[in-house]
């Protein structure tokens, strides 16, 4: 993911993409969702945190479209202490934010890790966008795109760069499949067509442990994340 | 005073404010000149003068370089009013008035500098200048209001700037532009057909332990603190009554510098 | 202001000087000469080279937040004092000749090489409401990040680490535009281009503007942005030797008292 040429840009440090804290150590991991509006981003974000937050220290970057909504839904259910939670405001343009101008993002990110001590995991949720609407490699280190099986089952087989290169495709609310006539085999049919090798979680957060193949993918990746070389 | 080019005034007023050492304020300085004169109005038991800026003519016009200066020395305690608005006028030349006050404020002295407000007449074209140095204990209470032409007529001409400085650095520096020549006066950004404009400072070294909080005091009025230990009350209005009404409102709502509580006349 | 000084500044001159850093290759080339450089500076209002540097500076897709914030039309659409195109033109061309011609001139004289410190002392005295204060702060924290990475300088750098929260986006605009070798009217162009052209374009995603209206304003306003930039620049000049008074102080009454009250809004669609 890090294909510096340091000769090129000699000043890359202040890219927020640096693996690197000032002093050398290794930052949080940075994990960016996003997903069409209604897909379960927020409820998944509090889903993570409940299950994280006794082994990791999290903070929460919101991007809501003209809210702050999305925070304030983190700070009713009480998933973080709010001053782990931030919201940037985005002119209407989430994916403007995380993608083409992600320079209030890293702000965001920075004071978190700033203001709440060293953190493990900082997740950057995106507002709800269209199906394009993927993640700078300069914000974050991985990206999860969430769709839900209501939202039609055709959307894994028409693709899009959210869909076919997010690191984890989560599929959610599996369990309305049945009302809303979604087949989920032909999901996850389309979906290994699109995304080959990369993985995908079918997930219902109303279950116990819904969010547990989410979970342990976070683990994953935070474990090869801190395994690297600093 | 000086007459040039016909018409035109040059005029320059003077005050200075002692504390007389019995806990009261001398005048030693008074000095009217042109179209001010300077009176002093009444002695209030708090160590406080009072002085009356008296616009004997309708200044200022065209052409006119009209000054005032006041300086209070340490520990002294003025309070500055005018008898009437000022009105700016056009003159005969077709040159701009200009008009500068300048104020100093030494250490543990308090000035009130509260003049009734300035209108700009159609066809004047006037440049205001307010500089004011204030020493680090000094306290200020400054009214500044502007009223877009007189009943139904539009403005002139008018440029107005406040320049305050407190401690040698810059507090607040803002000049005003309304009227022809002031490209977008009167659009959203500016005015928004509001026809008239003031500010209220209130600078007391209190402030930097307790600063004010930004406050909306209405659709059109605010106070709000600067950078340093001062508040500023930012209003425009429809007239010149609510634009006062709205100010003294900001001045009051909180405590400030002295025992002086500003009343508006009904 | 004896003991108050900040920066390292040369009396009575108000010229910054910061010690050449490491990376000799991003220092300014063609920009506003330093003191002691040699008199091959271009003269003010000369054509400056690197017009191409000042696309990219003064592009809104250039990413420092800009993308994010109204310039007052938010507040200002919901006040109904813009609904339309005429309105917009009004609005806009009031916030250019007010804070665009501050700000073009705290851009302009940072680019020709004054204090920055100073300047952003002198911007905090032209602001008078803490949430237009924040937000430039902010947006020049912003704009330092992407300018560092874009056209690095140790002079960038020294603000940076002089300023951790941001400096004020004009003067950090001038100092950017320095890095890239823009002279002191085109970084008065990149802000008083700003100034107008940031409402604009969110008037179009607030009342679904035809975009072509909205761009037709800026085309009307374009003459006065060349005004406007010329006489940012000579202040800009004249402050290295007379200091910040000598900058312009336009001011806005109700941008300052909409942005108070937009500041409180729980709902908003801009962050400014």
């Amino acid at each position: 993911m890090h294909l510096d040429h340091p000769e090129t840009y000699p000043q890359r440090h202040t890219h927020g993409a640096d693996p690197r804290r000032p002093d050398g150590t290794r930052r949080a991991l940075r994990i960016g969702l996003g997903g069409p509006v209604g897909s379960g981003k927020t409820a998944t974000v509090a889903a993570l945190c409940r299950a994280l937050r006794d082994e990791l220290s999290i903070a929460v970057v919101t991007n809501d479209i003209y809210t702050r909504e999305d925070a304030e839904f983190l700070l009713r259910n009480a998933v973080l202490p709010a001053e782990r939670i931030s919201a940037v405001e985005t002119g209407a343009c989430p994916h403007t934010a995380i993608r083409d101008d992600i320079s209030a993002n890293l702000e965001a990110v920075e004071d978190l890790e700033e203001g709440v001590g060293p953190l493990d995991l900082i997740l950057v949720e995106s507002g709800g966008d269209n199906l394009t609407a993927t993640f700078s490699k300069g914000l974050v280190d991985a990206q999860v795109f969430v769709i839900d099986v209501a939202g039609g089952d055709d959307i894994p087989r028409k693709g899009g760069p959210g869909v076919t290169t997010a690191d984890l495709l989560v599929v959610n609310k599996t369990d309305l499949a049945p009302y809303v006539g979604s087949d989920l085999e032909r999901m996850a049919r389309d979906a290994k067509e699109q995304r080959g090798d990369l993985p995908v979680a079918f997930t219902s957060l109303v279950a116990p442990e819904g969010v547990r193949p989410i979970a342990d993918w976070v683990r994953e990746r935070l474990a090869a994340w801190t395994a690297a070389p600093a | 005073m000086t007459h040039t080019g016909g018409t035109a005034v040059r005029a320059t007023a003077r005050l200075v404010a002692e504390a007389d050492g019995r806990g009261g304020t001398a005048l030693p300085v008074l000095a009217g000149d042109g179209p001010l004169a300077l009176r002093r109005t009444r002695a209030t038991g708090d160590g406080e003068a009072c002085v009356t800026v008296v616009g004997a003519m309708s200044a200022p016009l065209g052409g006119d370089h009209i000054a005032l200066t006041a300086d209070v020395g340490p520990g002294a305690r003025l309070r500055v009013g005018s008898a009437a608005a000022t009105l700016a006028l056009p003159g005969r030349s077709a040159e701009p008035a200009h008009y500068a006050i300048r104020l100093t404020v030494a250490d543990g002295a308090t000035l009130h500098w509260l003049p009734e407000p300035l209108i700009s007449a159609h066809g004047s074209d006037l440049r205001m200048t307010t500089t004011v140095e204030l020493a680090p204990t000094a306290r200020l209470v400054l009214r500044e209001e502007q009223i877009l032409g007189r009943f139904g007529e539009p403005p002139g001409a008018l440029t107005s700037r406040l320049t305050v400085h407190r401690a040698g650095r810059p507090l607040l520096d803002q000049e005003l532009s309304y009227g022809p020549g002031a490209p977008g006066w009167d659009g959203g950004a500016v005015l928004g057909g509001h026809r008239a404009a003031g500010q209220l400072l209130v600078v007391d070294p209190a402030y930097d332990s307790d600063p004010v909080q930004p406050r909306l005091l209405s659709d059109t009025a605010v106070i709000t603190p600067l950078t340093g230990p001062a508040a500023l009350v930012s209003a425009v209005a429809t007239d010149g009554l609510r634009l006062r009404r709205m100010l003294d409102e900001g001045l009051n709502s909180r405590p400030r510098p002295g025992r002086c509580r500003v009343r508006t006349p009904a | 202001m004896d003991d108050t000084v900040v920066g390292n500044r040369s009396s009575p001159s108000y010229r910054w000087e910061v010690p050449p850093g490491r990376n000799g290759w991003a220092q300014p080339t063609h920009g506003p000469a330093p003191a002691n450089a040699p008199a091959s500076a271009p003269a003010v209002g000369a054509v400056a080279p690197g017009t191409a540097a000042l696309l990219i500076l003064a592009d809104g897709r250039f990413p420092a937040g800009g993308h994010a914030h109204s310039g007052g039309a938010e507040a200002a659409v919901k006040a109904g004092r813009i609904h339309d195109a005429v309105t917009l033109e009004a609005f806009c061309r009031g916030r250019l000749h007010t804070a665009g011609l501050t700000a073009a001139a705290l851009a302009a004289a940072a680019a020709a090489g004054v204090d920055p410190l100073v300047l952003d002392e002198a911007a905090d005295a032209r602001t008078p409401v803490p949430a237009l204060r924040t937000t430039a702060r902010r947006l020049g924290r912003q704009l330092m990040r992407a300018a560092r990475a874009t056209w690095p300088s140790p002079e960038l750098d020294a603000l940076a680490a002089a300023r951790p929260r941001g400096a004020h986006q004009p003067v950090v605009q001038g100092l950017a535009a320095r890095a890239a070798g823009l002279d002191p009217r085109a970084a008065a162009y990149a802000a008083a281009y700003e100034s107008a052209g940031g409402p604009a374009s969110a008037a179009v995603r607030l009342l679904s503007l035809d975009p072509f209206d909205a761009t037709t304003v800026l085309a009307r306003l374009a003459p006065e942005m060349d005004r406007i930039a010329a006489r940012a620049a000579e202040a800009g000049h004249r402050a290295l030797d007379e200091g910040p008074g000598a900058l312009p102080a336009a001011a806005a009454p109700l941008l300052d008292i909409a942005a108070e009250q937009h500041a409180a809004w729980p709902v908003r669609l801009f962050a400014s």
